[in-house]
């Protein structure tokens, strides 16, 4: 979830081989070419393959999974079940921006779960969903490693300590309000 | 490279560093607060002062103290500044030239630090993670030559048997057996796996040693490689840790360049390579069958064990898997020998452990221990106590360990005492918790963790975990009554005796302790059950 800022990534944008693909797809899936070539196409990389594409898409579209499975000569099955095993990867696209807050043991006890129930209050959606304009994702996380500071929150990409409910919420609102 | 030229990038590398040394951490803790452009100042500074044949600042890995970052420390004089802002750095160099420092000054000799004894974390807050020069002039890479030429690999391995080194990723399984069964297998295709997956919540020790030391961690992955027989390596590191994949990738190209790594390390016939594989987050690929389906880009699926990875691992070759912490204390044990080593710690708990002290506790962040120090002298001296409360309970071995009530604060902290009074080590998450906590929730709190996190390959815990989650849930809506309790307690049994992996086996834990420590807490919350009266709770929990 940290290692991936979410990027905006909507339905057409998905490439689309069928037809003609946009230059922007092209240079995507271009990305993924080099990955799997990096990897001599072994079936192996999966999932390394399926971070490269998620860091592209922005999430992993069917289209891609296909594109996937046909790269390595792996059963779509496969691509399929791995990419729904791991947390980390989100078959469906994900917002503008990003709001992972850390709900592990050390934030928990230090008031995580607020800043939670203070972010879903806002955004009117549950952890794991995007608010229906695309804008924002909100996201738990397991623990982040920055138990030291907790509770943390991570703001597309950026980790932040010692957050107050307060402080996050208008962090968020600034998004929302453009 | 030989050992002359070692030395020589050694001599180096100490010719060209300044006698004043400014450490500033840079690891995801204090750089979430703003290290960065704190340390950006301080170097601006150094310049703006005119000091600079005298003065180097140094990003650093972690120095422990990760809840009063960014923290800049100083050597020689070991002054140590606490919350430094990008705004007051500069004032940290002009204090060298006689000004004052604005920044709060920490005391180096408090217990959080003068307690700790080093090994793992020896360089961590010293060298530069992403210069090996820094860490070769630390006498870094100096115990692989020695082991390359000085030792064969039968006597690595019972130098590692004799130093009582057990596994620090949870199970403390003797390091030194398992490198022997490793070693003894047929085969000429054998891999070493640095476990550095880190899912226990509340705990992040791994990731701070490869954020601040990663060559230590390879160093004593080629060792392993060389005892066992083994050319090539893998390193599997969770994507929520992006700096430390950053970190190490870098120190695997640094050290291939110098002939440390790859090809003929030291100019020997030995080969050793190092991969790196990120994880996806999953829990269960800590466990060491998962994590090898993962590595070979499948589901993180236990399978049943035996056989051991050390027979039938990656790929189907013998495979040595140990954690981060594990291979961090090898160099030391060669280089100073395994009597050194097993004087530290306990009669069955050699060393020393590094604990990631979270929670309601006055000083948050990072420790190592000899084993046996007590949790009153960790929590109470070192970590402050609560800050405007009492300890409640003490949290180790995450999500498969338990709570440990005040009164057993003085159990000493070694494998066998944590087990006895029905906690674990685990990988050294230690989250305190107050009056505040309800000890219930956190019992539900967890097998939230593991409901989420189970595999969903044998039925006793992907179902499991749920009914018992179900149970934990209706006690807290404070509609259970004392027959649910008892069956929370005999499904805890049944999942702890029946399921497939460590995770499962583990996960009533949380639950089975605080019910053993906090029963009137669990007691509180029944209800009578709807026959014996019509009261109001009752009729609620009919409606359920
Ligand atoms: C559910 C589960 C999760 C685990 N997670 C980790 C982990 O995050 N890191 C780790 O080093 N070991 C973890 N382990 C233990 C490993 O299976 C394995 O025993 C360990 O990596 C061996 O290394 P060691 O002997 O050096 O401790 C886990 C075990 C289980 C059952
Ligand atoms: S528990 Fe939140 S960062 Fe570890």
């Amino acid at each position: 979830m940290v290692a991936t800022t979410a990027k905006s990534a909507s339905k057409d944008q998905a490439p689309e081989r069928a037809s003609k693909p946009s230059k922007d797809v092209d240079r995507r899936l271009k990305r993924l070419d080099i990955t799997m070539k990096r990897n001599q196409y072994k079936g192996d990389a999966l999932i390394e393959v399926l971070h490269a594409a998620q860091d592209a898409f922005g999430y992993l579209e069917e289209d891609v999974l296909v594109y996937i499975a046909q790269g390595l000569k792996l059963p779509l099955s496969r691509v399929y079940g791995v990419a729904t095993f791991y947390h980390l990867f989100s078959l469906k696209p994900t917002g503008a921006h990003s709001c992972v807050v850390c709900m592990g043991t050390a934030c928990y006890v230090k008031g995580g779960g607020k800043v939670m129930d203070a972010l879903q209050d806002e955004l009117g959606i549950e952890a794991g969903e995007t608010t229906p304009d695309g804008n924002v994702s909100l996201m738990a996380a397991r623990c982040l490693g920055a138990c030291g500071i907790a509770p943390a929150v991570v703001l597309d990409g950026t980790v932040m300590g010692k957050q107050e409910a307060q402080q996050v919420l208008t962090e968020v609102k600034r998004w929302e309000n453009g | 490279m030989n050992l002359t030229e070692l030395l020589d990038v050694a001599a180096a590398e100490k010719a060209r560093q300044r006698p004043i040394k400014v450490h500033c951490c840079t690891s995801t803790g204090c750089r979430s607060a703003n290290a960065t452009a704190v340390m950006g100042n301080l170097q601006q500074a150094v310049e703006n002062e005119n000091l600079s044949d005298q003065v180097e600042v140094i990003g650093v890995g972690c120095m422990g103290f990760c809840g009063r970052g960014p923290l800049v420390q100083i050597d020689p004089q070991d002054d140590l500044y606490e919350e430094v802002t990008p705004e007051d750095a500069p004032s940290i160099i002009e204090a060298l030239n006689g000004g004052s420092a604005k920044s709060i000054k920490g005391d180096a000799q408090h217990p959080f630090f003068a307690r700790q004894m080093k090994i793992v974390r020896q360089h961590s807050g010293k060298v530069d993670p992403e210069r090996i020069e820094s860490y070769i002039a630390l006498g870094g890479y100096q115990s692989l030559f020695k082991v390359l030429y000085e030792m064969e690999p039968v006597d690595v391995v019972g130098e590692i048997q004799q130093s009582g080194l057990r596994g620090r990723g949870g199970g403390g399984y003797p390091t030194g057996l398992k490198w022997a069964t490793v070693a003894k297998m047929p085969g000429n295709q054998k891999y070493v796996i640095c476990n550095g997956d880190e899912g226990d919540p509340g705990a992040f020790m791994d990731r701070s040693v490869l954020e601040s030391d990663p060559h230590l961690v390879l160093e004593g992955m080629a060792i392993a490689g060389y005892a066992i027989g083994a050319n090539h390596g893998y390193i599997y590191v969770r994507a929520e840790y992006p700096l430390a994949i950053k970190r190490l990738q870098k120190a695997i190209q640094q050290a291939k360049k110098y002939g440390l790594l790859g090809s003929q390390v030291f100019d020997s016939p030995f080969d050793f390579k190092v991969d790196i594989r990120i994880g996806a987050g999953a829990f269960v690929c800590g466990e060491e069958t998962a994590l090898i389906q993962s590595i070979e880009g499948g589901r993180g699926n236990p399978v049943p064990r035996p056989p051991y990875p050390a027979e039938k691992g990656l790929y189907g070759c013998p495979t040595l898997i140990n954690n981060v912490e594990t291979f961090a204390n090898i160099t030391s044990i060669i280089r100073e020998g395994a009597d050194w080593y097993a004087s530290i710690g306990t009669e069955n708990s050699k060393g020393t452990k590094v604990f990631a002290l979270t929670g309601k506790i006055r000083n948050n962040g990072l420790i190592e221990v000899p084993m046996g120090i007590t949790l009153r002298e960790i929590v109470e001296d070192m970590g402050g106590g609560v800050p405007d409360g009492e300890v409640k309970a003490v949290q180790t071995g995450g999500p498969s360990g338990g709570c440990i009530p005040a009164s057993m604060l003085d159990t000493p902290v070694d494998y066998d005492s944590l087990r006895a009074i029905g906690s674990m080590m685990g990988s050294g998450g230690m989250v305190v918790m107050d009056h505040t906590t309800s000890m219930v929730e956190i019992a539900q709190f967890y097998m939230e963790f593991c409901r989420g996190e189970t595999c969903g390959k044998c039925v006793p815990c992907r179902t499991g975990t749920v009914q018992l989650y179900a149970l934990l849930t209706k006690l807290l809506k404070r509609q259970a009554t004392a027959a649910d309790l008892e069956k929370l307690e005999a499904l805890c049994l049944m999942v702890r005796d029946t399921s497939l992996c460590g995770l499962g086996q583990s996960a009533p834990n949380p639950v089975l302790s605080t019910l053993k420590y906090f029963r009137q807490e669990y007691d509180d919350l029944l209800v009578q059950p709807a026959y014996l009266n019509g009261t109001s709770s009752a009729a609620e929990a009919v409606t359920l």
